[in-house]
């Protein structure tokens, strides 16, 4: 299959849109209270289940299965949402999508269209893709509505506007929704975005949604939320357009039993999600009268095809991750320069883009593991992380050819590796180490290293090596 | 028992201290140490930075050099995880079914420090003595990968005067992540500062863990800034007796 035209931008690398996010004080303040109260709440509603580790290890053999046949779901669900009345497109890319969407909102004269929270068509940038057509597409989850108004772009899978306090979406509404007088209670800011939406949802003929999960057996769509606006979105417009991404699917409606329990108390903390929708394409006389489900691959087969990255399809987007990772915590989610943030943007967005497009970000963690932990479908992201660095290097090397001998952690790397292999030229190395230190030596500790190593003592004395290694001490022991 | 100390290269070249004290430690519960002297390194660094073919042959220097050996103790939790999870993907990436073989036969073999004495040995009281005010962070590898469980605070519940101070948040990860420390310095320096706060705010005079690497992480900002507060592995406390003092 040929490689799927992920739109490539020039991105900045993680690192420096890292240093740029860690100096925003008000982030790190934001980012920190709302993930450690999320953190919380997981944990509290997780320890209450006796079977917890057997659910996620159901949800990982489910989706397992999945990716195992995944041709044969596929067609399963399209055979079963056809013979409910729905229509099914095959959406290779972006491009592919975005135009399927339009071409649907232009066959019914609609020039603004109405969306429930939907990642899959900020991947795809489906906005922007529709405003060139001039159809604008409005956003009714709360969170979205606040940075679709603040012109922003999503800093979280589950909480877009995460990196926003209370005083800050007060004040934008009052900016924004030509509102004079409000207090920043969530009641009365939710109040005032109701206000707002409800006049969209009774009176806009298209919407588009996402999709949790698809049955393939029965063809029924699954979106699950918190607030009841999606719940609106998909049942008061006349027609509806879910897009999904291939790997959303799951084989028969018995399976909801486990992921309905898994999702929510992953996600928000909750023991059950507020509102959760299911339909299966058209019911005559009872909502959307016309329905189309748009499957989207971009990237997503050539993730398929890596025996060990395939796991990061199992992901059902409940940001779990996201929440207990101490990088996220204090970077947030622009520097991942990605829709998908945290760990498993980490892993996801290199593996959707192409590993060159986004060389830094299988280094975005220290490898701690605590995405690994509260994962619900278990997808051993450290795993995945040590796996997509040995194929950026090895890429990098392909690419490089010859000219890699002179890439200076390449080479250092290799010299590191001949050191090894041999005791005595291991030895030397310790030797001459302990003797080059000496310039730079005070007191037992070294406040400037030079070259790459800088960044360990911008804010961090070094060790010294001290008088004698362990093995010349062994060996005195023995003399 | 006859014990092959695993030293690692980091502590060997950098934290010999830790290592003399495993010695000491282990030789007073009455166990033989061998150090065979041809190891070097365990190609950890290599493989987690995403060198993993020219981890290869250091992985298979390893298993040949402590295969022999019926116990092998190392004072770095990551090290062993490097041995123990990592080691069978270097094996399948070689494609050689020989190596995997042998890494599966010697790895129920490699233990961490404080897990082969509680788990292993079954000592909880090593006859220590440390009239310190510490606090223990447990580092991510023997934590979430070689899940340690609560066996250093066993060891450490038992020391002798102990002053033993929980660590707030001590679950959270201190930003060292080897290369991570250097390539991301800045996000590793911002989870750095929360750690130290909340290790200061422990009042403790000592922080002390399973892995050398972390620690290394920790006292750097300690001692850059002034605090008076020292790092020290776990090994060095458990080899301190009365007699030391």
């Amino acid at each position: 299959m040929r490689r799927s035209s992920v739109p490539i931008e020039l991105k900045a690398s993680f690192p420096e849109s890292a240093k740029t996010s860690l100096r925003d004080t008000q982030l790190r303040r934001n980012l920190g209270k709302a993930t450690q109260t999320i953190r919380g709440k997981r944990a509290a509603v997780v320890n209450e289940m006796p079977d917890w580790e057997n659910l996620r290890e159901a949800g990982r053999a489910i989706k397992q299965r999945v990716m195992r046949h995944l041709d044969h779901y596929l067609l399963e669900l399209e055979t079963a949402v056809q013979r409910a009345g729905g229509q099914v497109h095959w959406a290779r890319d972006a491009a592919d999508a975005n135009r399927i969407v339009a071409d649907i909102a232009r066959s019914h004269a609609s020039k603004e269209v109405i969306k429930v929270k939907s990642l899959t068509t900020d991947e795809i940038k489906m906005n922007e893709a529709l405003d060139e057509l001039g159809i604008h597409a409005l956003e009714t989850d709360l969170a979205e509505l606040i940075i679709q108004l603040a012109d922003e772009s999503s800093s979280h899978i589950l909480v877009p506007a995460i990196h926003k306090n209370r005083a800050e979406i007060r004040e934008l509404f009052m900016r924004t929704l030509g509102v004079e007088e409000l207090s920043d209670e969530p009641a009365a800011l939710a109040e005032v975005a109701r206000r707002h939406l409800r006049d969209k949802f009774l009176n806009t003929k298209v919407a588009i949604s996402g999709a949790n999960f698809a049955v393939a057996e029965t063809g029924t769509i699954c979106v699950v939320e918190s607030e009841g606006n999606g719940r609106m979105c998909v049942t008061l417009p006349e027609v509806l357009v879910s897009v999904m991404g291939i790997e959303k699917i799951i084989p028969t409606w018995q399976d909801y039993e486990v992921f309905l329990q898994l999702l929510p108390r992953s996600s928000t903390g909750e023991r059950m999600n507020p509102y959760s929708s299911f339909w299966t394409s058209v019911t005559p006389g009872d909502g959307p009268q016309e329905f189309h489900l748009v499957l989207l691959d971009n990237g997503r087969t050539q993730v398929l095809a890596d025996e060990m990255g395939r796991q990061t399809l199992h992901c059902i987007r409940c940001s779990a991750c996201l929440n207990v990772c101490p990088v996220y915590e204090r970077v947030g989610g622009y520097a991942y320069n990605s829709v998908y943030p945290g760990p498993i943007g980490a892993i996801l967005t290199p593996q959707l883009r192409g590993l060159e497009n986004a060389e830094s970000l299988p280094y975005a963690s220290s490898l701690c593991g605590a995405c690994y932990d509260v994962c619900p479908v278990k997808i051993n992201i450290p795993e995945v992380l040590i796996h997509l660095r040995g194929r950026v290097v090895r890429e990098r090397q392909e690419r490089q050819g010859v000219r890699r001998h002179i890439y200076p952690e390449d080479l250092a790397m290799q010299m590191l590796t001949r050191i090894f292999l041999d005791q005595f030229q291991f030895e030397r190395v310790q030797r001459l180490g302990r003797l080059g230190q000496g310039p730079l030596a005070r007191g037992g500790f070294i406040g400037n290293l030079p070259g790459p190593l800088a960044g360990w003592t911008a804010m961090r004395d070094m060790n010294v090596i001290p008088e004698q290694t362990f093995r010349e001490w062994w060996r005195s022991r023995y003399e | 028992m006859r014990v092959a100390l695993f030293i690692t290269c980091f502590n060997d070249t950098l934290f010999p201290a830790t290592g003399q004290a495993v010695v000491h430690l282990l030789e007073r519960l009455g166990h033989q140490v061998v150090f065979p002297m041809e190891q070097t390194c365990c190609g950890q660094m290599h493989y987690n930075t995403g060198y993993h073919r020219e981890a290869i042959p250091l992985v298979r220097r390893f298993v040949r050099i402590f295969s022999p050996y019926e116990a092998i103790v190392a004072p770095s939790a990551s090290c062993v995880a490097m041995v123990r999870d990592l080691y069978p993907h270097a094996a399948e990436l070689a494609e050689d079914r020989q190596l995997a073989a042998e890494i599966a036969a010697l790895t129920p073999r490699v233990f961490e420090l404080t897990e082969f004495l509680v788990n292993k040995l079954g000592v909880e009281d090593v006859g220590a003595y440390y009239p310190h005010r510490v606090t223990y962070h447990p580092t991510c590898h023997s934590l979430r990968h070689l899940r340690v469980g609560d066996a250093p605070l066993r060891l450490l519940r038992a020391v002798k005067g102990i002053d033993l101070v929980d660590l707030p948040a001590a679950e959270e990860c201190c930003g060292f992540g080897g290369t991570f420390a250097v390539k991301n310095a800045d996000t590793s320096m911002a989870m750095l500062s929360d750690k130290l706060r909340r290790v200061l705010d422990t009042r403790a005079e000592v922080c002390t863990a399973a892995d050398n690497s972390c620690l290394m992480h920790i006292n750097g900002a300690l001692h850059r800034q002034r605090t008076g507060v020292r790092t020290m592995h776990l090994a060095e406390i458990f080899a301190t007796t009365e007699r030391d003092f």
